[in-house]
């Protein structure tokens, strides 16, 4: 059997596997709770349950569509953004799923001398991560725009005031 | 073949927390997820204890000597005082009904921000003091000495709780989390641990009657600028009286209403209702702030602010008083107002001088919420109205925390979005009406050194308002309250980006067909209306 059946094969299997690992960054008590997969009652578990889904067909289908990979990518850094996450650990969820594949192939890899191929996967999950990279700058950019923005908000009349009487005062 | 590599070595990512158990893990303050401390200046002008200059990012916080004793006693005279507390810290059974329904937990993944854990914190020194067993047994009995670690976890989860009520709608036992943080945030405050954009704001309403501290003349200034928005608008020029002796009705509402964006679109709307019904109101520039800061300071502040507008309504001379979009000034009024400074004797029994309802559930504070007003009126087929108007909104609803689960109103304001708009999708059912989720940043946290936390404990209120925005295009979120219209706004803007936030009277006053304007081509913000040139053909 090639590669890509066998990930499509043991897909669900690989899925629990990277989700695992990654639900591990958060406290044990809480990591119990984010396998409820419920979009509103567990946004943050059902969103990566939903987003690693699509990833994970989207490197089967032969490639990383940017924009595609983008999209899902920026789901959930968007929520790493906000989290106590250093940008490596943030990015990190990524690369476990290289941990979550080879530990469930472990005995075809060793036997149908899949492991040549597998490089060509691996090196496009170092693709994503890349990507990811970029959307995990992108997101802590915006947290800085939301203070500006807030801030201009809250004294929209004052500021027009201010804007008004200088202009006077200018005249 | 190469030999392959074992997996954990190929892709080693040592990402896992510690697992140290919840009582021994301390806090550590990350940039984003704590706020600003008091100004020294502020803490006096509150007459609060301790004022310094102190940061929580410092390893000392500056106590005061004998500051175990000091929290020790206001703990003791608070169990006493309010039979709630002692309740809340003896009768939880830990059946964790309420774990995972606070929206900071959900958005955190932080184990303590689970509420029976939030609880915990307080309760476990609770043990330690006043319980037999925890006197004895210690430790083993979840008893826990307070230490400054756990002084400082206190401020770090007290202030990661919005007191929205969530979690006691699931309690078996309606343990309520919020009053337990109230009371926890209290004792902070007897050692001086405390937050600016709470105590500046409270300091500014009752120094200066708002939360900026705005001057009557600059108050004046921005509401007179309102009324040159709606004369561009609609042709119409409109005056709000201020400071009116004898008027019928006084008028509040938060002071943001009058300045911040988008809340001047709602105050919009309520003056082009008022002028449509030829409403014999005032409002006032001496307590110019609706919303009550105190709520999230101690009692005594509460007090004293909802005082000092009922001082204006003697003052003045109004029959009764009307209020407008606001979550905790509602919440006051609903549940505080009659023990604390009610009833309100000097003022009568409100009834809408247009239909002559009489609001008997405002018997007591004799203050009835905008909402009830219009809806009253709506169904006494009292206004002209034309929803076509909002008709480049797709809208949903948002049920603010002190609103639903404080004061249960769920109805008016759907009934009155019934009549006004055309388009509206309700959010699931699990994240509205008493299940509503929290904006993340109420009680006093909406400030913008608390962002990333901000937008964590929002992310499940963002997550419902994303599902309807990608079903069915909702691109406005709108609701009835003025921190809610400020704070929606940034998290919209940072989780779906395509929806804007606005006040349930902002898109009354599109719809509103007022005598002798002029064809309206845009609504409130002056944006243009859906299909202006289309419906001119229809005709
Ligand atoms: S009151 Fe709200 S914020 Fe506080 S613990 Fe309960 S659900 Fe969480
Ligand atoms: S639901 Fe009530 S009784 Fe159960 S753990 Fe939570 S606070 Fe305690």
């Amino acid at each position: 059997m090639d590669l890509t059946s066998l990930l499509t094969q043991k897909k669900a299997a690989i899925l629990d596997g990277w989700f695992d690992r990654i639900v591990a960054s958060y406290p044990p008590d809480s990591a119990k709770m984010l396998k409820k997969n419920d979009r509103f009652s567990n946004p943050l578990g059902s969103t990566l349950f939903r987003e690693i889904d699509r990833l994970f067909d989207e490197l089967l289908t032969g490639g990383v569509h940017v924009d595609r990979v983008t999209l899902s990518l920026d789901s959930l850094m968007r929520i790493k953004a906000v989290q106590d996450f250093a940008p490596s650990e943030a990015i990190g969820f990524v690369f476990s799923l290289k941990e979550a594949i080879r530990s469930n192939l472990t005995a075809e890899l060793q036997e149908d001398g899949l492991a040549k191929d597998l490089v060509v996967y691996e090196s496009r999950i170092d693709e994503l991560a890349l990507i990811s990279f970029d959307v995990y700058m992108k997101c802590r950019e915006a947290i800085f725009q939301l203070k500006t923005d807030e801030l201009k908000r809250q004294t929209h009349k004052l500021l027009e005031r201010a804007n008004r009487i200088g202009g006077t005062a200018q005249k | 073949m190469s030999k392959v590599p074992p997996a954990a070595e190929l892709a080693k990512i040592d990402h896992q927390p510690p697992e140290t158990p919840w009582m021994g893990t301390p806090v550590e303050f990350r940039p984003g997820t704590w706020c600003y401390s008091g100004k020294p200046k502020v803490v006096e002008e509150l007459g609060l204890p301790n004022a310094r200059e102190w940061s929580p990012a410092d390893e000392d916080w500056k106590l005061p000597d004998g500051w175990q004793k000091i929290i020790y006693e206001g703990f003791k005279e608070r169990l006493g005082k309010y039979r709630s507390l002692k309740i809340f810290m003896d009768i939880c059974v830990r059946c964790g009904a309420c774990a995972d329904k606070c929206h900071f937990f959900l958005g955190t993944g932080d184990p303590k921000n689970m509420p029976v854990l939030r609880a915990e914190l307080l309760r476990s020194v609770y043990r330690k003091d006043f319980t037999t067993a925890g006197k004895i047994l210690g430790g083993f009995a979840g008893a826990r000495e307070l230490t400054v670690d756990v002084l400082k976890e206190w401020f770090y989860y007290f202030y990661q709780c919005t007191e929205c009520r969530r979690c006691s709608v699931f309690c078996p036992y309606g343990i309520d989390t919020a009053e337990v943080t109230m009371m926890a945030r209290e004792l902070l405050h007897l050692v001086g641990v405390n937050i600016n954009w709470i105590l500046e704001p409270a300091a500014n309403c009752s120094r200066t009657g708002n939360h900026l501290g705005l001057q009557p003349h600059t108050f004046r200034d921005c509401i007179d600028s309102l009324c040159e928005d709606i004369e561009e608008v609609t042709g119409l020029h409109i005056e709000v009286p201020l400071n009116k002796k004898g008027a019928e009705v006084l008028f509040l509402t938060p002071s943001a209403d009058v300045f911040a964006d988008p809340g001047i679109y709602t105050f919009m709307g309520y003056i082009l209702l008022f002028e449509h019904i030829g409403l014999d109101y005032t409002m006032t520039t001496y307590a110019s702030e609706g919303g009550n800061f105190g709520l999230f300071t101690n009692q005594e502040t509460m007090k004293k602010l909802n005082a000092k507008m009922y001082a204006e309504a003697k003052r003045l001379g109004v029959k009764w008083i009307l209020g407008g979009e606001c979550g905790h000034m509602w919440r006051v009024i609903h549940q505080y107002m009659d023990t604390m400074n009610g009833p309100a004797d000097f003022l009568e029994v409100p009834v809408s001088p247009i239909t002559g309802t009489k609001f008997e559930n405002a018997k007591s504070t004799k203050m009835v919420h905008i909402t009830e007003f219009t809806a009253d009126l709506i169904q006494h087929n009292k206004l002209k109205l034309d929803p076509h108007r909002n008709n480049h909104r797709t809208v949903t609803f948002h049920d603010s925390c002190n609103t639903s689960r404080a004061m249960g109103l769920f109805e008016e304001p759907r009934y009155i979005l019934k009549n006004v708009v055309n388009n509206f999708h309700e959010m699931p059912e699990t994240t509205i009406r008493e299940q509503t989720f929290c904006c993340g940043s109420g009680t006093g946290l909406n400030t913008d050194e608390y962002m990333e936390m901000r937008m964590r404990g929002g992310f499940p209120r963002a997550n419902a308002v994303k599902h309807v925005h990608e079903k069915h295009g909702v691109d406005l979120l709108s609701c009835i309250c003025a921190i809610d219209r400020a704070t929606l706004s940034t998290l919209m803007q940072y989780w779906v980006p395509m929806v804007d936030a606005a006040g349930v009277h902002e898109l009354v006053g599109n719809a509103l067909v007022m005598e002798g304007e002029n064809e309206r081509t845009t609504d409130l913000r002056e944006e243009p209306l859906a299909d202006v040139e289309g419906e001119d053909d229809a005709v």
